[in-house]
This record gives C-alpha cells, sequence and structure tokens, in this order.
C-alpha cells in the first residue's frame, strides 16, 4: 500500500535521480574527448577567429558559443562538469568515512568520548567553515605539490579542494548518525543481541549499520550539492579550481562580466554553465529529499 | 538557567583558544613561517619590525608570545603585506562596514522573510507562497555571486536606481544588504510558513478564532509567537550564512570590508591579518550564538539547553 506521500517521494527520486544520472552520464561519458587534445572537442582546443561567438548549430564543439580565447563552452561545460560532480562526490565520500566513524563512536561510546567528539563538531560548526576551506586550501597545497605531486600543480590543486571541502563537511554527517546511534541503542533488539551474546564488532556491523543506511544515503545526497556550491564559490574568489581546469562555478563567475555587460551582451557565458549547475543542485536536492520521505514517511520534512 | 550561561560564558574563551590554535597553525606553520620561508618573502622591514616587537626568531616562539601579546595589549600587530598599516588599523577601517551590510541583511531577512512565510501559510498556493518557494529554488541551485550580479546589473547599470559600489551614503547599502539578505531570508519564508502551517492546525488556535477575535490578531498575536521559533534557532546559521555570503557580496560591490581583507590576506600569506580577521569573525559568531541560545531558553522555558547535542 503506498500513500500519497509516498507516491510523491517515489516521483521525486526518479525525477531526480534520472537528471542527475544524464548529467553524469553526460559529463564522464565524453571525457575521452574532451581530454583529448586531437579532438575537436578538447576543452583547451582554441580557435583565434572564433572569439565570442554565440551558440550555432552548424560546428558542433560551438553549440554553446565560445568564449573570448575561442574556447568551445561546450567542451568546457562538460569537464568543467565532471570536475564539479567530482568534487562533490569526493566531499560526500569523505564526509560518509569521517562523519560516520565519528557519529558511531561517539554515540555507541557515550561518556567523555561522546563529549569530547560532539564539543569539537559544535566548535568547528561555530566557525565559518569558509575560513576552514580557505585556510586548509592554502595551507595544504604547496607541501602536497612540492612532497607528493613532484610540483604538478593542477593535481595538487584538485586534491586539496577535495580535502579541504570534505574535511568541512563531516560535521552534519556526524550529527545526524550519533543521533541516530543514541535512539536506536536503547531499543530492545540491541539489548537482545547483548543478551544472545554478540560481540561489539557484531553489533556494531549486523545490527547498527544496517539500520544506518538510510539516513546516511540522505546526508550523503545533501552534501553533494553543498560541496559544489562551496567550490563555486571559492571560484568566485579566485582560489578555487586554477586554469585552465575549468568548473561549472568558475565558468559561471568568469561569464559574470561579459554576460551582465548592457552594452556587448554576451548571455551564452552565463547562461550555459548557471543552467547546468542549477539543474544538477535541484536534481540532487529533489533526490535528497525524496528519500528522506521515503525512508521517514512519519517527519514531515519543512520542503523547499 | 544562571548555571547554563555561566557555564556557555567560560567555554568562550576556551572555544577562541582552539580557533586560534588551528587558524595559527594552518595559517603559519604549514605554508613556512614569514621567518624562514622562501617564496613570497616578507619585506625585510617587516621583518625587523617583528623581530623588534615579538622578540621572535622562529614561529614557534611567535606562537606563544602573539596570543599574551595580543590579550594584554589589544594589538594584532603590524600587517605582513601593507607595510604602513597595522592589522588594528585596517580593522578599524573595515569593522564598520561589514557590521553595516551584515545586520541590515540579517534584519531585513529575519522581518522580510517571516511576514512572507507567514503570508505564504495563511494563502496557501496563493502568490507569496510561489514567491517564497521560487526564491528558496534559486537560493539552492544558484551561486550567491551570480544573484549579486544580476541585482547589481537590473537596478545598478540598467534601471540606474542605486549606486554599483563604494560606500558612504545610505544609497549604497541597499543593494548589498537586500543581495546578501535574499538566502536567509527564503529560509527563513520557508521555515516560518511550515511552522505556521502546524501552528494554524492547533487547537489554540481554533479556539481563539471561536471566542471571536479577529483572523489577523489571531494570525499575528497568537499563532506567530510559536511560529517563529524554528525562526529563532535558524538565526545562528544565518549569522554564518551572511558572513559567508559577505565575501561575495563585498567582491561584487566593491565595498572595504573585512571579507576582502580576509580574501587578500590568504592569498599575500599576512599571517597578522589573517589571524586578526578570523578572531573578529569568530567571536562574532560565538557571541550571536550564544546570545540566541540564551534567547531560545527565555522563550520556551521547556527546552533544556544545557542537554549535549
Amino acid at each position: 500500500m503506498s500513500s500519497r506521500n509516498e507516491i510523491f517521494a517515489s516521483a521525486r527520486i526518479r525525477i531526480g535521480g534520472g537528471t542527475l544520472l544524464l548529467m553524469l552520464l553526460a559529463c564522464l561519458a565524453t571525457l575521452p574527448w574532451t581530454t583529448n587534445s586531437n579532438s575537436v572537442l578538447y576543452f583547451d582546443h582554441q580557435d583565434r577567429h572564433a572569439s565570442e561567438l554565440p551558440p550555432a548549430i552548424a560546428p558542433a564543439w560551438m553549440a554553446f558559443g565560445t568564449d573570448r580565447l575561442g574556447h568551445g563552452l561546450l567542451a568546457l561545460c562538460l569537464i568543467g562538469g565532471a570536475i564539479s560532480l567530482t568534487v562533490g562526490i569526493a566531499a560526500a565520500a569523505i564526509s560518509v568515512f569521517v562523519g560516520v566513524a565519528v557519529g558511531l563512536l561517539a554515540g555507541y561510546r557515550g561518556g567523555w568520548v561522546d563529549g569530547l567528539l560532539m564539543r569539537t563538531v559544535d566548535i568547528l560548526y561555530g566557525l565559518p567553515y569558509i575560513l576552514l576551506v580557505i585556510l586548509l586550501r592554502i595551507a595544504l597545497e604547496d607541501p602536497l605539490r612540492d612532497h607528493l605531486f613532484h610540483g604538478l600543480a593542477s593535481a595538487a590543486n584538485l586534491v586539496v579542494l577535495f580535502m579541504a571541502i570534505g574535511l568541512v563537511s563531516w560535521l552534519e554527517m556526524a550529527r545526524v548518525v550519533r543521533g541516530q546511534v543514541l535512539s536506536l541503542r536503547t531499543m530492545p533488539f540491541i539489548e537482545a543481541a547483548h543478551a544472545t551474546g554478540a560481540g561489539q564488532m557484531r553489533i556494531f556491523l549486523r545490527h547498527l549499520l544496517p539500520n544506518l543506511v538510510s539516513p546516511i544515503t540522505v546526508c550523503a545526497t545533501l552534501t553533494i550539492p553543498r560541496a559544489i556550491l562551496q567550490e563555486s564559490f571559492l571560484s568566485f574568489l579566485g582560489i578555487g579550481v586554477q586554469a585552465p581546469l575549468p568548473t561549472w562555478g568558475s565558468l559561471a563567475a568568469a561569464g559574470l562580466l561579459p554576460a551582465l555587460n548592457p552594452i556587448h551582451w554576451r548571455w551564452w557565458l552565463l547562461a550555459f554553465p548557471c543552467i547546468l549547475l542549477a539543474v544538477t543542485l535541484l536534481s540532487l536536492n529533489f533526490l535528497g529529499d525524496g528519500l528522506r520521505d521515503l525512508f521517514d514517511p512519519k517527519r514531515e520534512t519543512a520542503k523547499l | 538557567m544562571i548555571r547554563f550561561i555561566a557555564w556557555r560564558l567560560a567555554q568562550f574563551p576556551l572555544v577562541l583558544a582552539i580557533i586560534y590554535l588551528i587558524t595559527f597553525m594552518l595559517a603559519w606553520v604549514a605554508p613556512g613561517s614569514p621567518f624562514d620561508r622562501t617564496e613570497r618573502k616578507v619585506p625585510q622591514a617587516v621583518l625587523n619590525q617583528m623581530e623588534e616587537e615579538y622578540h621572535a626568531r622562529h614561529w614557534y616562539q611567535f606562537l606563544a608570545y602573539y596570543p599574551v601579546r595580543v590579550l594584554t595589549t589589544g594589538d594584532f600587530g603590524p600587517s605582513m603585506a601593507y607595510l604602513d598599516w597595522s592589522v588594528n588599523d585596517i580593522l578599524k577601517a573595515a569593522l564598520p562596514v561589514s557590521m553595516a551590510v551584515g545586520f541590515a541583511a540579517l534584519g531585513i531577512a529575519i522581518t522580510m522573510g517571516s511576514i512572507l512565510g507567514v503570508l505564504a501559510a495563511v494563502r496557501r498556493d496563493g502568490v507569496f507562497d510561489y514567491v517564497s518557494l521560487a526564491m528558496a529554488l534559486v537560493g539552492i541551485s544558484l551561486p550567491g555571486f551570480v544573484a549579486a550580479s544580476v541585482l547589481l546589473a537590473v537596478f545598478s547599470d540598467t534601471l540606474g536606481w542605486f549606486p554599483s559600489g563604494g560606500w558612504g551614503t545610505w544609497r549604497q547599502l541597499v543593494l548589498p544588504a537586500t543581495a546578501l539578505s535574499l538566502l536567509p531570508m527564503a529560509y527563513i519564508a520557508r521555515l516560518s510558513r511550515a511552522a505556521m502551517l502546524d501552528t494554524l492546525g492547533s487547537d489554540f488556535v481554533r479556539t481563539a478564532r471561536a471566542k471571536g477575535l479577529s483572523r489577523g490578531k489571531v494570525v499575528w498575536k497568537h499563532a506567530f509567537r510559536i511560529a517563529f521559533l524554528p525562526v529563532f534557532s535558524y538565526l545562528g546559521p544565518a549569522a554564518a550564512e551572511t558572513l559567508t555570503g559577505s565575501f561575495v557580496v563585498e567582491q561584487v560591490f566593491n565595498l572595504p570590508g573585512l571579507g576582502q581583507h580576509f580574501v587578500n590576506a590568504v592569498i599575500n600569506r599576512d599571517q597578522t591579518l589573517i589571524l586578526g580577521t578570523v578572531m573578529v569573525y569568530s567571536t562574532f559568531l560565538l557571541t550571536l550564538n550564544l546570545l540566541v541560545d540564551i534567547g531560545y531558553a527565555f522563550i520556551d522555558p521547556r527546552i533544556d539547553v544545557t542537554a549535549g547535542g
């Protein structure tokens, strides 16, 4: 029997998930062309004579128009999307590992462990996260580039960005998991498991973790759009992914001036990155909210 | 209650100290201290002055000496990138700008957001409902700099109603404060709408209506008080949101505020200025959070704020 709420939830999951899958496929499946310097879709492929041309149908690489240096915006948007999505997914992955570990430990051990971990989370929560992201990025980049990547600046830049954004996005996850564990811990089935002589590890893996899967999935899904927005924010301030590699955020930031220039109006430079970004973020939020309603139909969420 | 406030006040310096340590480590130790780094050298004049002022040659001497000095004299020392400026001068010039924009934005967000939310709840599926929904959707799907820039292009470049940037008159405050208030306003509108819908369905509202009170009086005097609670608890995150947004807004509208200095300080590796700005920001945010928590305990005495989590 499915209630009205559930039908809504599953519709949102299908729409959100489907759009997201399409985006992912489009950006990732074209990577062999966008990263191949011989292809016309190569992201750094420049045509000096095609500077700032509006979208055209004829040569396919100009479908989204071109920028000032004659790059095809289509290729930039595709590889930019791949990087933006990777930033989001990496942040979600880090938040799953760190946040779940911290939340489990705090909720299950309780006592001073809980106090220490949760006060740490509180403090980090009180800090403006963006200060941390910026500081982490600056602090880690030089040492990483010199020692780990042998001077490969763009690789170090990307990895540091993933880490910095990921390291501030696990707080929410830790709180959610801890709350869930606290309420699960007192339930009869955990007590029963204790009584039958199950070990700590078994209770953890067989009894607690399966009950945590749904809140973790929801939280991770909602972490991705936040991380993507954070990256675009950093790109705008000039400390995000460094050129020539683009992201949707850095493309939108670069498109602001030409697109909002009232005399020479080059709208495509802002419109395409923004549309792709907005569609992706909306579909992720749809998916996350839908999953939450499906897993927890009793909870009336303040739907956006 | 008094115990709770005392406990939170006692935590305050501790939390600030931890934030100081984290910032110090990130800003100073990792990329190489200004005393011994090779690239992006600090001017010799600054180094000499630093040595003279702090009696320190190495970062670990500095780590211990600097906070003592800041605490005893309230002086963050000379900036490491701007030769003739002290961090205090920079903060003093920039803080009023950021505070004016930030508090104006928060004020707009709270008043407009809760009015919008209540109207959206009272007339469900009406105009205000869709306006607040559209704002929230734009807020979660577009980076803040796009919205701010579009506001600038429409109201300044095209319509010419407000100046496009700079600082000094109230007209120059309008656009930045509005741009900064959009995202928290959308959140507050949605929050108060949901809470209002809940409240309007409850028994005491029906009773108030049944005893003959007017609709407006019930909505604004009785229901709104309850519906404001979730908005109140969102004020802490809203302040953080406003702070983050201020970086963007200051950049877009070219305001001489704190956010610009922080970003530049990070790019220039101006360590004393980084510490100064982070400490000012954290103090503000922590104070606001504390006030919200205390206020919350007063508004709704049932809530046990001393419980962790």
